[in-house]
């Protein structure tokens, strides 16, 4: 068997977001508030992937995410996977799905959206076109694409 | 007997009670029918007592002459009572409150709501304040619904149909909210739209997907004569004066603007719409040909106006 070398070390218990589009880890970390709740996170950034050429990996210890909060991430990643580690193994793993909407996390691009003037609480649809992933805000109507979007501040 | 019966069928159908509307896409292709059969009624035959007792709330946070002053004309002649602002500098807001908390008063004094405002989503917003229907009358550059439907109103009374017909849109198509929801609005119908604009201006990607999506059959062009001779409705819209500005800086000469000379090719039942103000779009001699109809069009305002009342209120 070939021995493998880790970039990132292994955790007992937890979560390892794996196959992230590199350059998105970052965004991911700050859109699912994991530094914000003091858990012990691990990014790598532009690791060698068989599959994409380059990934961003997360690591993150003793913590724990529904497939439906894994979600959100889809936006970012949508070929990302989501390992759930027990004592060092995989117990589980599933690929992230697009949500339906998106709710409070990000920030409307358009300035002039009212949601940037009041204090409302931002819902974005997701749709795909043409395998492009597209975000609706639900108050301006506007349609932007995933780079343009930004964590509500 | 017959006006009898023709108002059980339009109160059997009434999927609009108590609802807002906020964008022309919440509403079915059955329900714009429903609202221009509703307007065609109540224009034929108004009823003075519809809507006593009911009160609407303008609240016009921006500058409007023509939509405010139609909606109230179509809620006083449907014997209802309106309480209004007409800038936002004489209530609270001035004051620092937001619109939510604004909206949400007013929703406990009136029955139903109109609202313009500069900012885009904020009838959305509004919407979700009060549960008293909620009408956009313009929020930003997004939406102006009654805008739109007052046009599919215009064009099925010139045309008796809005099927099969070719219709051209005009001005600045990257910018111009009218031209976006009347080009999504007319995604329901059998149509084939044509799109003039000068190249920096043309229509954005978002709304020619969707049509494609839709299956509208539609073609950019950049001179309005070649089209003419084609087309049953010419909907002009302004260019306003900053973007034609940029337009000039660059050299273009504008295409969008429509001479008397550019209609004698044009089919006889040709008529030329323009939701106004207009500046210098259409020249102003044409006003007296059989072609020019936009002022029937602001009239149409009123009509088309008191059906949505009058929909939304559940009073017929």
């Amino acid at each position: 068997m070939k021995e493998k070398t880790l970039s990132v070390s292994a955790i007992k218990e937890g979560i390892v977001i794996d196959h992230i589009r590199a350059g998105q880890a970052l965004k991911i970390v700050r859109l699912m508030r994991f530094a914000a709740e003091e858990k012990r996170v691990t990014i790598g950034l532009n690791l060698k992937s068989q599959s994409t050429g380059l990934k961003d990996i997360i690591k993150v210890e003793n913590y724990f995410l529904t497939e439906s909060q894994a979600a959100q991430i889809a936006i970012f990643s949508p070929l990302a996977t989501v390992n759930v580690i027990e004592n060092y193994k995989v117990a589980k793993k599933f690929q992230v799905q697009l949500p339906e909407t998106i709710a409070a996390v990000l920030g409307c691009p358009n300035l002039r959206c009212i949601t940037n003037a009041e204090k409302v609480p931002t819902l974005f649809i997701v749709e795909e076109n043409n395998s492009h992933i597209i975000l609706r805000c639900k108050y301006c109507e506007k349609l932007f694409t995933r780079d343009e979007m930004r964590e509500k501040v | 007997m017959a006006s009898v019966i023709v108002e059980l069928k339009l109160a059997m159908k009434n999927t609009l009670a108590g609802r807002d509307l906020v964008s022309i896409t919440d509403l079915s292709k059955q329900e714009i029918e429903l609202i221009l059969s509703t307007a065609e009624s109540l224009q034929k035959k108004i009823r003075p007592d519809l809507l006593k007792g009911s009160i609407l709330a303008n609240c016009f946070f921006e500058p409007s002459t023509r939509t405010r002053f139609s909606f109230e004309t179509a809620m006083l002649r449907l014997g209802g009572s309106v309480i209004s602002f007409s800038e936002a500098s004489t209530i609270s807001s001035k004051k620092g409150e937001s619109l939510y908390d604004s909206i949400k008063v007013i929703g406990n004094y009136a029955d139903i709501l109109v609202i313009r405002h500069p900012q885009e989503g904020s009838a959305r917003l509004a919407a979700e304040a009060t549960d008293k229907p909620v009408i956009n009358a313009g929020d930003g550059a997004n939406q102006h619904p009654s805008q739109t439907l007052l046009d599919l109103f215009t064009i099925r009374q010139t045309q008796g149909k809005i099927d099969n017909l070719n219709i051209a849109l005009v001005g600045d198509l990257k910018f111009g909210r009218t031209v976006h929801s009347l080009s999504l609005a007319l995604a329901h119908y059998p149509v084939r739209l044509y799109f003039i604009s000068p190249e920096i201006l043309a229509l954005p990607e978002s709304i020619s997907q969707e049509l494609k999506k839709k299956g509208v059959r539609f073609s950019f062009h950049s001179s309005i004569e070649e089209i003419v001779p084609k087309i049953d409705i010419l909907y002009m819209t302004r260019i306003q004066k900053e973007r034609f500005s940029e337009v000039q800086a660059e050299g273009f000469v504008n295409p969008c603007l429509l001479k008397k000379k550019h209609l004698e090719k044009a089919k006889s039942n040709l008529k030329v719409l323009h939701p106004l103000p207009r500046v210098d779009e259409i020249e102003t001699s044409i006003d007296d040909t059989q072609y020019a109809y936009y002022f029937q069009q602001a009239a149409n305002g009123v009509p088309v106006r008191m059906a949505l009342l009058s929909l939304l209120l559940g009073k017929i």
